[in-house]
């Protein structure tokens, strides 16, 4: 389980996060949502400890992580997985080797079996047939799904996925939802997925948690979101046509 | 290693090349100055051979290199900042800065001075040549000028000026390109900061280090 116990984090005068307080769960996918620029990436930059939260405490489990040295994180973020916005792909790096690198780093593997690991991850994310090529050599939605394979390649205990599935299409994206939501049951990883594409929010909302203007502003799951009588969320649900017929 | 491919071998060409010219002109206009047949015509080439040692080779071609070298180490991890490579890294519990400034300070500090040795030779062998070939001096008189008032402390001098050089231009632009905010413009603003930054440091070094080790 992680914990932000009222985090608040701004950049000059600009409050981006005002005492957000949210538990995530083992298990299960805990979706965060909102508008594009309301702190989704910057909220779970905090979690992970890139960048340091003005007040406030972020826990896993019992361990208070916002108030640790760079070593002693260095052990929990062993046990984190982290899918970029961009992907952040090493690009002087290939694939495979992109997807090597935690294990090289971490582990007393033997080259056979770091490529065999990179391999079934690169599989999961339906990725064969890429493992020579660089970075700059392969689609956006490859990319992503690079990196995917790159943050589950430790088998982590917490996964963070910052928009995994903009820019890939439909059906893709579907695929990649299910991956995140397959492995987080399977493994009983602590998922946490900012997203604001609502056919996520459907698949794989187990716990949904709805930021705007810097404030947890609502929370539920993804049968609830479709019940809720919050007008800000509700205009953010129904935006398009589509979720509008759900109803 | 590859920092040592990127950082050194990479560098080989233009260092060679400005050096033969160099040390070439440096030869000619000697030759010009000395009019008076009470100095030697072997003081050719031991005065090009000093400022070779002393000064050209060590200092000049640092600072060249701070053009080349400083300006891809800070685009190199600038473009890495703002494409969150670093903090990925960071994310794996990996320290960034250790991980990919260090290396590359190392690989700067063992090539550096083989391209500086690199450098006094041809630009040595660039005055040579054009001192031979305008006919300003003859071949044997130049080499025994070469020779003359040889001191190995000179050499142990301009060695110590490049490996701090060297050191300068790869953590001055490091630390730009390693605190690059924002996009590929501040990637290149962060480059241009590393080389003039590298390259004043060079120069303020260039005269404590004197100071230091030749009085
Ligand atoms: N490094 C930073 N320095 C200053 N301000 C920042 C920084 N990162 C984010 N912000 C600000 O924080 C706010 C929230 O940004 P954030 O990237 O978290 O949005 P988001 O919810 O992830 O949006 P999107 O869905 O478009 O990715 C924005 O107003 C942004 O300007
Ligand atoms: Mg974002």
């Amino acid at each position: 389980m992680i914990e932000a116990k009222n985090v608040s984090k701004s950049f000059g005068d600009n409050l981006v996060l005002d005492e957000v307080s949210v538990k995530f769960e083992p298990g299960k996918c805990n979706l965060i949502i909102g508008q594009s620029g309301s702190g989704k990436t910057v909220l779970m930059k905090c979690l992970v400890g890139l960048f340091e939260i003005d007040s406030g405490k972020v826990l896993y489990g019992d361990r208070v992580f916002s108030k640790m040295s760079f070593d002693e994180m260095k052990m929990i973020r062993q046990e984190i997985g982290m899918l970029f916005q961009g992907g952040a792909l090493f690009d002087s790096m290939t694939v495979e080797e992109n997807v090597m690198f935690p294990l090289s780093m971490f582990t007393n593997q033997t080259p056979a079996e770091k490529l065999e690991r990179a391999n079934f991850c690169l599989s999961r994310v339906r990725l064969e047939n890429a493992n020579k090529l660089f970075p700059a050599e392969i689609s956006g939605g490859m990319k992503k799904r690079v990196a995917i394979a790159r943050a589950i390649a430790m088998n982590p205990k917490y996964l963070f996925c910052d928009e995994p599935n903009s820019g890939l299409d439909p059906l893709t994206a579907n695929v990649i939802d299910i991956l995140i939501s397959e492995i987080t049951r399977e493994y009983n990883i602590t998922t946490v997925v900012n997203t604001h594409d609502m056919n996520s929010v459907i698949e794989i909302g187990d716990r949904i948690s709805y930021i705007h203007k810097g404030k947890l502003w609502w929370q539920g799951n993804n049968e609830s979101i479709l019940k809720s009588d919050n007008p800000e969320l509700n205009e953010f649900v129904f935006a398009t046509e589509l979720t509008r017929k759900l109803k | 290693m590859v920092e040592i491919d990127n950082l050194g071998l990479d560098s080989v060409g233009i260092v060679a090349f400005i050096s033969t010219f160099m040390g070439a002109v440096l030869c000619i206009q000697m030759a010009f100055n000395i009019d008076t047949p009470l100095v030697p015509l072997y003081t050719i080439g031991f005065v090009t051979r000093q400022s070779v040692v002393l000064e050209f080779s060590p200092t000049i071609i640092s600072l060249i290199l701070a053009g080349k070298v400083g300006s891809r180490v800070a685009s190199e991890l600038g473009t890495m900042r703002v494409t969150e490579q670093i903090d990925a890294i960071e994310i794996i519990g990996i320290n960034p800065a250790t991980y990919l400034i260090f290396p590359k300070v190392v690989a700067a500090v063992l090539i550096n001075p083989i391209l500086i040795l690199m450098s006094m030779i041809m630009a040595i062998f660039g005055g040579w040549l054009a001192g031979v070939t305008t006919g300003l001096v003859a071949s044997s008189t130049y080499i025994y000028g070469i020779k003359a008032f040889f001191e190995s402390y000179d050499i142990v001098y301009a060695m110590i000026k490049t490996v701090v050089f060297a050191f300068l231009i790869v953590s001055i632009s490091g630390y730009h390109g390693f605190y690059t905010k924002g996009g590929a413009l501040e990637v290149g603003t962060s480059s241009t900061k590393g080389v003039v930054h590298s390259s004043i440091a060079i120069i303020v070094f260039n005269l404590i280090l004197t100071q230091l080790l030749l009085s």
